[in-house]
């Protein structure tokens, strides 16, 4: 308990999470300050390059074993299995139509790649160790929880989820701008290597941190924003749900890292993934394939509530959980 | 200057569905159309602001066509089936053309 308290003290005063907490203070506010939708672009686009180069160095300097590919097929499991289980919490616990909770339940079976990103960060900051693949278990978990999430829209009696989903909308899935930069970045850096690497480092490696303060910061912003315009609309249950489901998620990570003998840091960022909710390529496609669900409810929940959540207190309590469960 | 007469419609949508609208409207034998960024706006569905967002689920865009005025009720009906059950707005206004053979 006293590891869970000091990571999670060192994570608050990180300068990664005072920036986000900038960001949702001066939303909250109400403040004039503003990332330009460009800019805000930009920022991402170098985080999912980075993080993805870096993953496939290390997997080229790691070598592919049978674990990357177990590793995979968990995180595809992970993605479909978890909307089934958010949807039954959700079902339980609130009073959200079949049409609401599905789409909620896929923003919780996809991932968040920034929260991946910062717990990496932390990670890398306390020194512990983690396969370089599981940037490809996060692309592996984007897609699946959309499928799931249509089946049980089907299975409850609303119209067919298969009629929803047509070609435009699965090529939006599968060739989702954000998952084609991180699995290209990953291949350009598995096949270029340390050398690959020592050309660039410079430009992916030592500014990092700070672009992601400056997109944690936006990232503040647009919750905050989120949290004020949708006050009232999310009620004391679903607000819980946001809180819950990430440490039912991560229970869920923890026992498929342990399953697959993965580092104290690859259990974690497995936890992490699970754990965390998707506000970029979930809300997208849930506005094409479920235009009647309201999109305030699922998105003020993923941003405003699970994502603050993981970025504070939910990434110490994993790396702790982590490291008590694999001795690391 | 000769004018003829013709008919603009602005359909503000969001942004996931532009590529469907606008193949419906080609479709639909629309010659020509604009797509306009769309900053940030109020409605049924809450305020919304484009500033910082990554993602295209919360924005919204706004394509433009002009059309001759028989072409209306079928372009209508083949934008309608994309834009109903989405948040939106769609309006049709009367203005002049000056060459009308591009319509």
């Amino acid at each position: 308990m006293t590891e869970i308290f000091a990571l999670a003290g060192q994570n608050l005063l990180s300068p990664i999470i005072l920036s986000f907490a900038l960001g949702l203070a001066a939303a909250l506010a109400r403040s004039d300050l503003s990332v330009p939708e460009a800019a805000a672009k930009a920022l991402s686009i170098y985080l999912l390059f980075a993080i993805g180069f870096k993953g496939g160095v290390a997997v080229a300097a790691h070598g592919v074993d049978l674990t990357l590919a177990l590793s995979l097929l968990a995180g595809f499991v992970l993605s479909a299995l978890l909307p089934l289980v958010a949807f039954g919490l959700l079902r339980a616990m609130t009073g959200l139509s079949a049409l609401d909770a599905a789409a909620i339940a896929a923003h919780y079976g996809s991932i968040s790649i920034v929260t991946f990103v910062a717990a990496s960060s932390v990670l890398d900051s306390g020194g512990i160790g983690y396969e370089g693949y599981m940037v490809a278990v996060a692309a592996a978990m984007e897609a699946p929880a959309i499928l799931s999430a249509l089946w049980l829209i089907s299975r409850s009696g609303g119209s067919d989820g298969a009629r929803r989903m047509d070609r435009d909308l699965w090529r939006e899935i599968l060739l989702n701008g954000s998952i084609v930069l991180l699995v290209g970045a990953f291949a350009i850096g598995w096949a270029t290597g340390e050398d690959g690497l020592a050309e660039i480092s410079s430009f992916i490696v030592s500014p990092f941190k700070g672009v992601l303060c400056l997109f944690l910061l936006d990232m503040g912003l647009v919750a905050g924003r989120g949290l004020r315009q949708s006050a009232g609309l999310l009620q004391m249950r679903v607000l819980a749900f946001g809180i819950l489901m990430p440490l039912v998620g991560c229970v869920f990570g923890l026992a498929a890292g342990m399953l697959l003998g993965l580092s104290t840091g690859g259990v974690a960022l497995l936890m992490v993934l699970s754990a965390s909710a998707s506000y970029i390529a979930v809300p997208a496609a849930m506005r094409v394939a479920l235009p009647e669900a309201n999109p305030a409810l699922s998105l003020t929940l993923s941003l405003g509530v699970t994502f603050p959540f993981n970025l504070t207190l939910g990434i110490p309590l994993y790396v702790a959980m982590a490291r008590a469960a694999t001795g690391g | 200057m000769q004018t003829h007469s013709a008919k603009r419609v602005e359909i503000t949508i969001e942004a996931v569905m532009q590529s469907r609208l606008t193949d419906a409207l080609k479709q639909a034998g629309v010659s020509g159309y604009t797509v306009l960024p769309v900053l940030g706006g109020s409605g049924r569905s809450g305020d919304w602001t484009r500033a910082g967002e990554i993602g295209r689920a919360s924005g919204m865009v706004q394509v433009v066509c002009i059309l001759r005025p028989e072409r209306l009720s079928v372009v209508l009906e083949r934008a309608f089936a994309v834009v109903e059950k989405h948040i939106g707005l769609v309006t049709v206004s009367d203005c002049d053309v000056i060459r009308a053979e591009r319509f």
